[in-house]
């Protein structure tokens, strides 16, 4: 369909977020680049991205990877079952349930890790609900498991939603046409199910894996001050050591990472849904 | 017509406490071309989903070749189905597609490609192998889904309102394809349609089905020659349906006037129903007709006109290759062998069924 007469009219329309996007995205985006590739004193200068190779910042960006994985993982295995199960219910049943799914995205983000904080603090409400059973306390804040889960509980939805809307636009005589064709519930599974939704399953960890991995909230509520995430000290540079010139630098090496892992993504699959 | 090959013993089932079929039983003989017809909601999917085993009835059995497969998997039977809007796997190539059923069989490399060619072939798609579904129009994706059926080499093909999503010359197209691609596979293909046109086309046998029930079964022929009620009349073509008075036999009263007819055994003076085809109405002269009436409409058909005649009191539908203008006096004349005498409708289902006509 031809929206518009000419490509004028077409660039009219498109102004008003062709203006935010230059404001909001492309100067920030050009400054953050600006200042990572320069010194102190403005000379050029690859120092702040090579940084990345000292032993603190290296570790930080590996845990980084390492918790953004496990979560994006867990995610996937929690999100795909339920996905399943709700693209399999009649639509009025499924409305509900799918709403109470995303109900925790109602409230702020802040409010919801820091409510895991008193949870799961040393005096905190679960170690007070065990005591008074009798039953040993549990451990877990200011651990990387803690931040796993913070991770999990507040980046859960964002895979439901595209793993549930691939499959529940799989028409049911499709999957009936598979076991009409011979196939028994596994092969079903394994050859259409799993392959037709993966343009879900890619933008589900898409959704997951790139916030968990720039995350400096979840990991400052949960992991303390012991457990540093690359989202941490980038967040340091700038409102502790003020060196924004480093920050930056590491910024950029993060967007690279997030790069390559959308490329990859995208190659695997098809359809091509991201780019 | 050959041997039983499914047989559908007091098969019932309902959703939600809704009744879709009652205590339906169905014989479908060995390599015929047999249509379930009705309206939407009348059980026809509903039945060909219990043979696919895609649905299980609450009650009765299903008999395939003298074994009950009441509850048998659907991977596990040994018919195929075409679905509506063919159902085709969009992540996979066209070869990929039919290729599904033999390599969950595991049949080696080369019976596959062979098998891949000849429905291709069968289906007049060759040279489509590497394509992708979403490439090919409606009919093209039909025929693959069709071929992707047929590979398996199943007795029965069950064809889901197969021509539904097809405009009008390719289902006609298809209708042709479908009668060929049958004579040339030798096996049983169950249709279900809404389409009475498609009915009467294809089938060896018609099996015409209104809310749960089947109303009447039989060849095309006597489908549309002898309805059994006013139901099978109405929804196989035009016709014109009255009440009437059968006075003796081979004499009924339609409209206070009597036509000779060739129906007995219906008692003396008892309300029936009956049914003219539009085409077997005939206009002469005012004269020469046993009853006489105005001509209050006019509609060209192509082929032939389609003219409302009113006459003692009722508005006849009439079609004729020759043209009475609006206004024109014109007698009604009906040939003995076309006036059908039915049953007036006894039970309050059957009336349930005549006053949704």
């Amino acid at each position: 369909m031809k929206l518009f007469k000419n490509a004028k009219s077409a660039f009219l329309m498109a102004s008003p977020y062709l203006a935010w996007a230059v404001i909001f995205i492309v100067v920030p985006l050009a400054m953050v680049i600006y200042y990572g590739v320069t010194d102190a004193s403005g000379a050029f200068t690859f120092d702040n991205i090579a940084r990345i190779s000292e032993s603190g910042y290296f570790k930080a960006l590996c845990r980084s990877i390492a918790l953004a994985f496990i979560s994006t993982v867990i995610c996937f295995l929690l999100a795909y079952p339920l996905g399943m199960i709700l693209a399999s219910m009649k639509l009025t049943r499924n409305t509900y349930l799918v709403t109470l799914f995303i109900l925790p995205m109602w409230m702020n983000f802040l409010l919801r890790t820091l409510t895991w904080m008193t949870l799961l603090e040393g005096k905190g409400v679960i170690n007070t609900v065990l005591e008074f059973l009798h039953l040993p306390t549990i451990n877990i804040i200011n651990t990387s498991g803690a931040i796993v889960l913070g991770m999990v509980y507040n980046f859960l939805p964002f895979m439901i939603l595209p793993i549930y809307n691939s499959l529940s636009r799989i028409d049911d005589n499709v999957i009936n046409a598979a076991r009409d064709l011979g196939a028994d519930s596994v092969q079903t599974f394994l050859r259409i199910t799993l392959p037709l939704s993966v343009p879900g399953i890619i933008s589900g960890i898409t959704m997951v894996f790139i916030p968990a991995l720039t995350t400096f909230a979840i990991s400052t509520m949960l992991g303390g001050s012991k457990i540093l995430l690359i989202g941490n000290i980038i967040e340091q540079q700038f409102t502790l050591v003020y060196d924004w010139h480093l920050g930056s630098g590491l910024s950029i090496v993060l967007m690279i990472f997030i790069l390559l892992n959308m490329i990859i993504e995208s190659i695997s699959d098809k359809e091509g849904g991201i780019f | 017509m050959g041997k039983s090959l499914i047989t559908l013993e007091h098969i019932s089932k309902s959703y939600d406490g809704q009744l879709i079929l009652d205590d339906l039983n169905l014989d479908i003989h060995e390599n015929s071309f047999v249509t379930l017809l009705g309206p939407s909601g009348c059980g026809k999917t509903t039945t060909l989903r219990i043979i696919g085993g895609f649905e299980k009835p609450d009650q009765g059995r299903v008999v395939f070749d003298g074994q009950d497969i009441t509850s048998l998997a659907p991977n596990k039977r040994q018919l195929n189905t075409v679905f509506q809007k063919y159902a085709l796997f969009t992540h996979m190539s066209i070869e990929e597609n039919i290729a599904f059923g033999l390599k969950i069989k595991n049949k080696p490399d080369s019976y596959i490609k062979d098998k891949i060619r000849y429905a291709l072939k069968l289906v007049n798609l060759e040279g489509f192998e590497k394509r992708m579904p979403d490439s090919l129009s409606g009919g093209q994706q039909q025929r693959i889904a069709i071929a992707r059926a047929i590979v398996n080499e199943p007795k029965v093909l069950l064809l889901d309102e197969p021509l539904g999503a097809l405009d009008l010359k390719m289902r006609q197209d298809m209708q042709y394809e479908l009668k060929r691609l049958k004579e040339e596979l030798g096996i049983t293909f169950i249709y279900v349609t809404h389409d009475q046109e498609e009915a009467l086309t294809m089938s060896d046998h018609i099996v015409v089905m209104n809310q749960g029930y089947i109303q009447q079964e039989g060849s095309p022929e006597t489908i549309y020659n002898e309805p059994e009620n006013a139901f099978v009349a109405d929804f196989i073509g035009d016709s014109n349906i009255i009440r009437a008075t059968m006075v003796r036999d081979e004499l009924v009263d339609i409209l206070g006037t009597k036509f000779a007819c060739v129906d007995k055994g219906f008692g003396e003076n008892k309300p029936v129903d009956v049914v003219i085809r539009p085409e077997d109405v005939e206009l002469v002269a005012p004269s020469e007709g046993t009853i006489s009436g105005v001509v209050t409409d006019l509609t060209f058909k192509g082929v032939h006109y389609e003219m409302d005649v009113e006459a003692c009191g009722y508005e006849w539908l009439v079609h004729s290759t020759r043209l009475s203008e609006v206004g024109t006096k014109v007698g009604i004349k009906v040939d003995p062998f076309n006036i059908q005498i039915m049953n007036v409708p006894v039970s309050e289902d059957e009336e349930a069924i005549s006053e949704t006509i």
